[in-house]
């Protein structure tokens, strides 16, 4: 246990890393997402197949094997077509993958909330005057994120725990910093007990936080009880 | 194209070794992860805390915790104990296939406990009182009444929990379990492509597609008393 309190400035760091990745994969898969569902509903017939067929594609294939895809598929990519000799760094490798796949899941949730908004609220705004843009951010969008907030949470909390995949890739991460005290101390289950309680907690904060936000998306409805 | 069609018919026995490994994974642990999931789920809804209480801890820390984690922990993290090492279930811990069979057994378990626990919360309060009315005694009403129907009500949740651990079998390799994954992972090293990996991709989805369709069929057949 002494040792615990040895490496906790470096469990903290890679704690650190972890959150890190997580949200800057949620900021880009929202942003995919987005893009996806948009697809998803578009008149253009091509574009709606091409989309199916992506998000189909990267919900059957497992996020570990999506992630070393990405991180030496990338690099691969990058010193054949571009002559560089620039290698990915595993972070990046490991927000390309963890939004993909978060985008494909977010893409069919947006979608479904996009369509659960009623068309007469639509019709109502464009008879208002209101352009394009003002309908999607001002009726659309605050209607749709109501709905989509119990699935957008657990999707965040199974983005979080796949983030502890980018430790195989060399990231140090809080799982990678558990493996190499591990690896010292001759310790491996307190620290990586350390770690599974760090992910509890941190998936424990996150409950009330989605709490908050439902009871805010929520404050114009009569409640359900 | 050219160069996954060389490849596959180049290294397709190791693959299709790889692949029986991930096909044993998921059969093996969705069944043993569902028989314990069942008794789970009735244990956690018991009105009895003590009961109660810890089926809800075990739930809570496998679904809320990484599965790469709980691997490790199983498989790196036990060996740090001496009496784990001299007893019987370093038989189960010490190879790599049954260490990584057991944590996707848990996982799944845990996972599979919380849908079957929504289903049996959902079962009419009236059929269990018809059960009760006849003289049924209560296990017999847990056993014949409330599991079946509670499996009926959420057996699209259960099928979608399968495909999901067919992606979660993946993790094995990360403890040197020669999975699809893990076979993968060899020859894309050994060749320096990602050509390997891009084809387990593909048969990943393959398998999960029939995967989907065999469910689907059994999901009609388990509701067959249902209107529609």
């Amino acid at each position: 246990m002494a040792a615990l309190f040895d490496y906790s400035a470096q469990l903290l760091e890679g704690a650190g890393l972890t959150l890190e990745l997580a949200f800057t994969s949620l900021c880009f898969g929202l942003l995919l997402g987005l893009a996806g569902a948009a697809a998803k509903m578009s008149a253009l017939p091509w574009l709606r197949q091409a989309a199916y067929l992506v998000s189909n594609i990267l919900r059957g294939i497992p996020e570990f094997l999506i992630l070393l895809i990405c991180y030496f598929g990338l690099s691969n990519l990058i010193n054949t077509h571009f002559a560089g000799t620039l290698s990915l760094s595993p972070f990046a490798g490991g927000v390309v993958a963890l939004a993909l796949v978060f985008g494909a899941y977010a893409s069919e949730v947006f979608r479904g909330a996009f369509l659960a908004v009623p068309k007469g609220q639509l019709e109502a705004a464009r008879s208002y005057g209101l352009s394009r843009g003002q309908i999607f951010w001002c009726v659309q969008l605050p209607q749709a994120w109501r709905i989509c907030l119990p699935s957008l949470n657990n999707m965040w909390q199974n983005l979080l725990k796949d983030t502890s995949l980018v430790s195989i890739v060399g990231l140090e991460d809080m799982l990678r910093k558990a493996s190499i005290a591990a690896q010292f101390t001759k310790q491996p289950f307190v620290f990586y007990a350390a770690v599974a309680v760090v992910y509890l907690l941190l998936l424990a904060v996150s409950n009330p936080a989605f709490a908050y936000f439902e009871k805010r998306a929520n404050r114009g409805y009569a409640s359900p009880a | 194209m050219d160069q996954l069609a060389s490849l596959l018919s180049l290294s397709w026995p190791a693959l299709l070794d790889g692949l029986w490994i991930s096909l044993q994974l998921l059969l093996f642990s969705c069944v043993l992860g569902f028989a314990l999931a069942v008794p789970l789920a009735v244990a956690r809804t018991s009105p009895r805390r003590w009961i109660a209480l810890p089926c809800r801890l075990f739930m809570s820390a496998f679904r809320g915790t990484p599965l790469l984690v709980q691997i490790f922990i199983l498989y790196y993290g036990l060996a740090q104990f001496e009496w784990v090492r001299d007893s019987v279930l370093w038989l189960l811990l010490d190879d790599a296939f049954s260490c990584a069979l057991l944590a996707l057994t848990l996982n799944l378990a845990a996972y599979m406990a919380e849908d079957i626990r929504g289903g049996i919360l959902g079962v009419p309060a009236g059929e269990k009182e018809a059960a009760t009315a006849f003289g049924m005694s209560r296990l017999m009403v847990t056993w014949y009444i409330v599991v079946p129907r509670a499996i009926g009500i959420v057996a699209p949740t259960l099928g979608n929990e399968i495909v999901l651990q067919l992606k979660s079998t993946a993790l094995a390799s990360t403890i040197t379990v020669l999975d699809l994954t893990g076979v993968a992972r060899r020859l894309s090293i050994e060749a320096y492509t990602t050509d390997a990996l891009l084809l387990a991709g593909l048969l990943y989805i393959v398998i999960a597609a029939v995967l989907s369709l065999l469910i689907k069929y059994g999901e009609a057949r388990l509701n067959l008393h249902q209107p529609h």
